[in-house]
């Protein structure tokens, strides 16, 4: 009997018992489409997480004072980080003060959580090209001239529809000339990264924050992966000026490692959850399998009086459970592609490959045992002992 | 194949079910010959062992003792592969119960012994339906058993048991199921079957079915307590007529 016969006759199988195929075609769809999904969405977060950190820039050390007073970090010990012979390291030191502020423009007023004063390194260092206009220049900055790069947010909040470039702004009293929008840029967290505004330090320091400490200093290291050199050439040069324990410093990158590593315990937390509904899918193949066992059983009993070899019918009924799981995971897997289009709980879901041969290997293995495992047993057993099983 | 071998060649024929004191001989040394042509029903009452016989001459299950030369082969001897193709070629097998694979047309039914056999798709369908002609149903090949009465059920699985020509005939309480005009339908054909020259050899524990073959055995505790030649009553008028 030919192989082509042989899937003819597992076809037939397979048509003659409608209700039951659809079923079990069903459980494994189910399960498939549940792995690939959840897996898809999980990892779709991390990498949503990934970017936004990305985002913030992940060659960039952030100094901070431990004391509250800030007294430690002052523009000197910038300076002193900026040092190419300590510090070769560092491609740039950008000093950081920033207040609360409330900008005003023809009677609209705007707070913004943090007026920044800074240099013009900073923003390259911290990854906020401008969208529109310009940034402010070094020699804006030694001039303290007041002039002001303002977020995206609040460029719509305070001037909406119009171009807000050469606009005058009022802050603590003093007018500032908006020279740049930034680019919108997606923030991390909860803090809002367009409500921001962004000014020459001098001037900062004039109307605002006045000659204390700095809030932050900001140090781009020369490449990504100098990240780990600079900071340590960085605190050498800060132990010296401050002491150990006066600062604190902060990586982007380090805070992506972490962020990653939850996002990867989120996903194999879901995995867990889909690799769970693909079990108990394939506990439902079997059970319809096994339920169909005595059955099919009677029915090869009947096969082989009339004459089919035993390898025949092992192959038909191992060809019928392929075919079910097979197709089943195939539909599965075409569910997932197409629901991995929309977005789940605002997550884009993004596929990983291996998750499809994982659920489809693992549906196709449950479906080819228990298939076969009952129909290879009842193939064995002689005839009269096939047709009376109970 | 020689003309004066025996079809069907049995001797001491043991079957033993269960072990230690819950031992039952099934079969207790039977011994018998159908030659050719003949319509051998065996007869007994349900426990004597009758069924298990045919089981062993079915090559549906192996004795405990005994030989058995089917057509002068040994079946012993013969292999998984070997036995698949002696069920396929040389028996043709019907039950009491009927066994036609569920949901599966009459005519697919029919044509399954010559899908194991390899022959090709529409040689198979024109036998088949050849077959199905013979007993009287090629008007319901493709309705599915559960859209068959009983007696059409037997016929189409007696159509199923003569499609490969097989040498012998075996019919298992073939009526057991049925009702008086079912029992005759499908007993009229086992009747034509006989005289076209097919050996048959029958089981029943109703005597008017007995009294249609031309040979008795009785079976009593698994041992044959007769064996004789009889003139057949009752048989189907047309009998001898066909072909």
């Amino acid at each position: 009997m030919s192989f082509a016969e042989i899937v003819r006759f597992a076809l037939r199988g397979i048509g003659a018992n409608k209700l039951r195929s659809a079923l079990t075609m069903l459980g494994i769809l189910i399960g498939v489409a549940a792995v690939i999904l959840l897996v898809a969405v999980g990892n779709g977060s991390a990498q949503a997480i990934t970017t936004r950190i990305e985002a913030l820039g992940t060659n960039t050390l952030t100094v901070m004072s431990t004391s509250r007073g800030s007294g430690g970090l002052t523009p000197r010990v910038a300076e002193a980080l900026d040092d190419p012979v300590l510090a070769p390291d560092v491609r740039s030191v950008s000093p950081v003060v920033s207040a609360p502020a409330t900008l005003t423009y023809e009677g609209a007023e705007h707070e913004v959580t943090s007026f920044v004063g800074t240099t013009p390194a900073w923003f390259t260092a911290s990854n906020s090209p401008v969208a529109t206009g310009s940034v402010f220049s070094a020699e804006d900055e030694s001039q303290a001239r007041r002039v002001v790069v303002i977020g995206k947010t609040v460029a719509e909040e305070m001037f909406p529809g119009t171009d807000p470039v050469g606009a005058q702004v009022t802050v603590g009293g003093a007018l500032f000339t908006v020279v740049g929008v930034l680019k919108e840029k997606s923030s991390a967290g909860f803090q809002d990264a367009g409500d921001t505004a962004v000014a020459p330090i001098s001037a900062v320091r004039q109307v605002l924050a006045g000659y204390g400490g700095l809030s932050s200093i900001l140090v781009e290291a020369a490449g990504s992966g100098r990240v780990d050199v600079a900071r340590s050439e960085v605190a050498t040069i800060l132990d010296e000026r401050l002491g150990a324990g006066a600062y604190r410093i902060q990586n982007a990158s380090q805070l992506l490692e972490t962020r990653t590593e939850t996002a990867g315990t989120f996903t194999a937390l879901l995995g867990a959850v889909a690799a769970i509904s693909l079990l108990v899918g394939g506990i439902g193949i079997t059970n319809i399998m096994l339920v169909t066992v005595t059955e099919r059983t009677r029915e090869i009993g009947i096969r082989k009086a009339l004459g089919a070899p035993r390898r025949v019918i092992l192959t038909q009924f191992l060809v019928e459970a392929t075919l079910l799981s097979v197709i089943g995971g195939g539909l599965g897997v075409a569910a997932a592609v197409i629901g991995s289009r929309f977005s789940i709980v605002g997550v884009r879901p993004v596929i990983v490959p291996s998750s499809v041969l994982l659920a489809l290997g693992v549906s196709v293995l449950i479906g080819l045992f228990f298939g076969g495992l009952p129909a290879a047993r009842a193939a064995r057993l002689r005839p009269i002992d096939a047709l009376r099983y109970e | 194949m020689s003309a004066t071998r025996p079809v069907l060649d049995v001797r001491s024929l043991t079957k033993v079910y269960g072990e230690g004191e819950t031992t039952v001989r099934a079969l207790d040394g039977v011994s018998f010959q159908v030659e050719r042509g003949e319509y051998l029903a065996i007869m007994g009452s349900s426990g004597s062992g009758k069924s298990t016989l045919m089981n062993i001459l079915g090559c549906l299950d192996a004795p405990t003792a005994g030989t058995y030369l089917l057509d002068g082969v040994d079946v012993s001897r013969l292999s998984d592969v070997q036995l698949a193709l002696a069920r396929n070629r040389l028996i043709g097998f019907v039950f009491q119960a009927y066994n036609l694979i569920p949901r599966t047309s009459a005519v697919a039914n029919v044509e399954l012994p010559l899908a194991y056999a390899g022959m090709r798709a529409t040689e198979r369908r024109r036998r088949a339906m050849f077959a199905l002609d013979l007993v009287g149903l090629a008007d319901r090949a493709e309705l599915q058993p559960n859209q068959l009465s009983g007696g059409q059920q037997q016929r189409v699985a007696v159509a199923r048991a003569l499609v490969t020509e097989p040498a012998l005939l075996l019919a298992d309480e073939p009526t057991g199921n049925l009702d008086s005009h079912a029992t005759e339908e499908v007993l009229s054909v086992l009747d034509d079957l006989n005289a076209a020259g097919r050996t048959i050899v029958l089981i029943s524990h109703e005597e008017e079915v007995g009294a249609r073959a031309d040979r008795l055995i009785k079976l009593f505790d698994g041992r044959i307590v007769a064996d004789s030649r009889q003139a057949p009553v009752g048989r189907h008028s047309a009998a001898g007529m066909v072909r």
